[in-house]
């Protein structure tokens, strides 16, 4: 068995995914979290090695598309969507941090 | 923390550069990778943009298949193996640069791996070995308002611009270098001569001034013997000497703190192109907090081997070779290889040459005329509308004598002015040299007369007082004259 997963753990976690959670919801999470993974890891238990870990259930390989330009959307259109915008661009809140 | 800098020459007696490369092309694909929007450079902001590349609910990528046969054909001419099968992976992060809270990248299977670059380092052959190159999409623009001058701190808020956004995207990551005291030099010629062999591919426009070529720096110090140090990772290097001075600048750092005793912090760096500096962007994110997994709307790719040999067989002769083959038949030196490079007109002086020019006088046309003129106005040599085929019938023109040098740079003005080909400039502006005898002995006589001061020095044996003769025939025949038959038809009468 994996080891247990911890609480700091699902606090980086809902860090990482935006997530405020209050201590009380990080302990349910951790709980049920280490139920989940539990159930994957049994079925890793009758996983041989000649068993490739499965990422498409589809066996397709290679769609590829012609390099052909499609029209693209209209740009009010797009930015009428948006929660704000200004000078025909996406108007986010300020950014904390640089770019990853 | 921070130290005083130490001088570059003195650190690198102490300690040993170590430097790596990640070097980002942007394709030149008509569309982006995953949709059909269009790539063009400078279109109005959010006009190329579709529900693919802004991430709207139940929109799917499509591979573009001319994108995955241009990174092969790179990894090719890196002579790196392909993959047999690699997917697409997701890296989830939350920036407004991206719109769908993740990129898709490659990550464990690259679709090229374990290749090499010969660089040629000031006549010494340094090998910097490639360890992967990937597919992505490049990310969107963020301009940041109410900062000062566009910076992301103090901003109030930042707008965005995803036109760029899902652009096709390749990195290229070498292995580290261990460089020596050379490591600027290094780094710096391998961008450019990666960039030269990318735009023999033809497989990216390569223009660093427009970001298509983005390039990061990373650079760490050890004793000689010891194990790699802490690496730095150095963005916002923009230009080629900005890599050679980004590596200087960090080798100067790390020096000052190591010998102070402080440990050197793992983390993304900002250059500075004003100062030559670096400061410290945030701590690098662990890879596992982007909490990589197979993209699993793209399937994966099982690039076909008689693909892989066609691309490989269609490889065009690279910028190294095809630069000894050049130095061999037409005795161009290494530097003057270099400068017809960097002005852009190799291509240009090579098809002048195959015409019939003499070489080094179509070097020096093309190099000292044409690259100035092009350079003076702020565009590409190619873009002028003067061909090989003027340059050549220029040059054809003054070695059998109907134009002196002088004259020809006033035909070459016309052709730039674009008054027409070679032969229309010549004759409309009468040009050709005054070969007629009888009118070149008239503005003789004509000069003589004029000046019989100057004439009676020369009479008495006074040469150097021929010269301004020479100057007031030349004046007289609207410089259509050849000096030389001037100066001798002077001689001859007044001596």
């Amino acid at each position: 068995m994996p080891e247990p997963i911890t609480r700091d753990e699902v606090a980086h976690l809902a860090r990482l995914a935006r997530l405020e959670c209050t201590d009380a919801e990080l302990d349910t999470f951790a709980g049920q979290l280490e139920v989940i993974l539990g159930s994957v890891a049994r079925v890793a238990e009758v996983v041989a090695d000649d068993i490739p870990p499965t990422s498409h259930s589809v066996p397709l390989t290679n769609v590829f598309r012609e390099d052909v330009v499609r029209p693209s959307l209209d740009r009010d259109e797009v930015l009428a969507a948006a929660p704000a915008a200004e000078d025909g661009r996406f108007e986010v809140p300020r950014m904390l941090d640089e770019a990853p | 923390m921070t130290a005083e800098l130490v001088d570059y020459a003195e650190a690198v007696t102490a300690w040993e550069p170590v430097i790596g490369l990640e070097t980002h092309v942007e394709l030149g694909t008509r569309t982006k990778m995953f949709c059909g929007c269009p790539t063009a450079f400078g279109a109005e902001p959010n006009t190329q943009t579709c529900p693919v590349c802004l991430g709207l609910p139940g929109a799917l990528p499509v591979l573009n298949g001319q994108a995955v046969r241009s990174t092969v054909l790179i990894g090719l001419a890196l002579h790196c193996d392909i993959a047999a099968w690699c997917r697409f992976a997701r890296k989830n992060y939350f920036y407004p640069d991206m719109p769908k809270n993740f990129q898709i990248s490659q990550y464990d299977e690259p679709i090229c791996t374990d290749g090499y670059l010969d660089v040629d380092v000031e006549g010494e052959i340094v090998r910097v070995e490639i360890e992967r190159v990937h597919m992505e999409e490049d990310t969107g623009k963020s301009l940041h308002v109410g900062g000062a001058t566009g910076r992301i701190h103090g901003a109030t808020h930042s707008l965005v611009d995803y036109n760029r956004a899902g652009i096709p995207l390749v990195e290229i990551v070498t292995r580290p270098v261990e460089a020596g005291p050379n490591a600027p030099a290094v780094a710096k010629a391998y961008v450019e001569q990666l960039a030269e062999l990318l735009r023999t591919l033809d497989v990216s426009d390569v223009r660093l001034e427009q970001g298509s070529l983005r390039c990061d720096v990373n650079t760490s110090l050890r004793r000689p013997g010891d194990a790699y140090g802490t690496r730095t990772e150095t963005k916002n290097v923009n230009s080629y000497r900005s890599v050679e001075r980004a590596v200087r600048f960090e080798v100067s750092r790390q020096a000052g703190l190591l010998e102070q005793g402080t440990r050197i912090r793992q983390e993304t760096r900002h250059f500075h192109e004003d100062t030559g500096t670096t400061s410290p962007g945030r701590s690098k994110e662990e890879a596992t907090d982007y909490r990589y997994f197979p993209e699993p709307d793209l399937v994966p790719i099982a690039f076909p081997v008689d693909v892989v040999e066609e691309l490989r067989a269609s490889l065009p002769e690279t910028p190294a070779v095809r630069r000894a083959r050049l130095r061999d038949a037409y005795g161009w030196s290494d530097l003057e290889l270099e400068e017809m490079t960097n002005a852009g007109v190799l291509d240009l002086v090579v098809s002048t040459v195959e015409l019939g020019a003499a070489a080094p006088a179509a070097r020096a046309l093309w190099q000292n005329e044409v690259a100035k003129a092009a350079n003076e106005q702020g565009v590409e040599a190619s873009s002028l509308p003067v061909s090989p085929t003027d340059v050549a019938r220029l040059l054809a023109l003054v070695a059998d004598g109907t134009l002196t040098a002088a004259l020809s740079r006033q035909a070459l003005a016309g052709v730039l002015a674009g008054e027409g080909d070679v032969d229309a400039v010549v004759a409309a502006r009468g040009l050709a040299v005054v070969s007629d005898d009888g009118a070149l002995r008239t503005a003789v006589y004509d000069v003589i007369a004029a000046q019989p001061d100057t004439a009676a020095k020369v009479r008495g044996g006074n040469m150097g007082a021929v010269g301004p003769l020479i100057g007031a025939v030349m004046k007289a025949t609207g410089g259509k004259a050849d000096a030389a038959k001037v100066r001798s038809l002077l001689v001859e009468v007044l001596t």
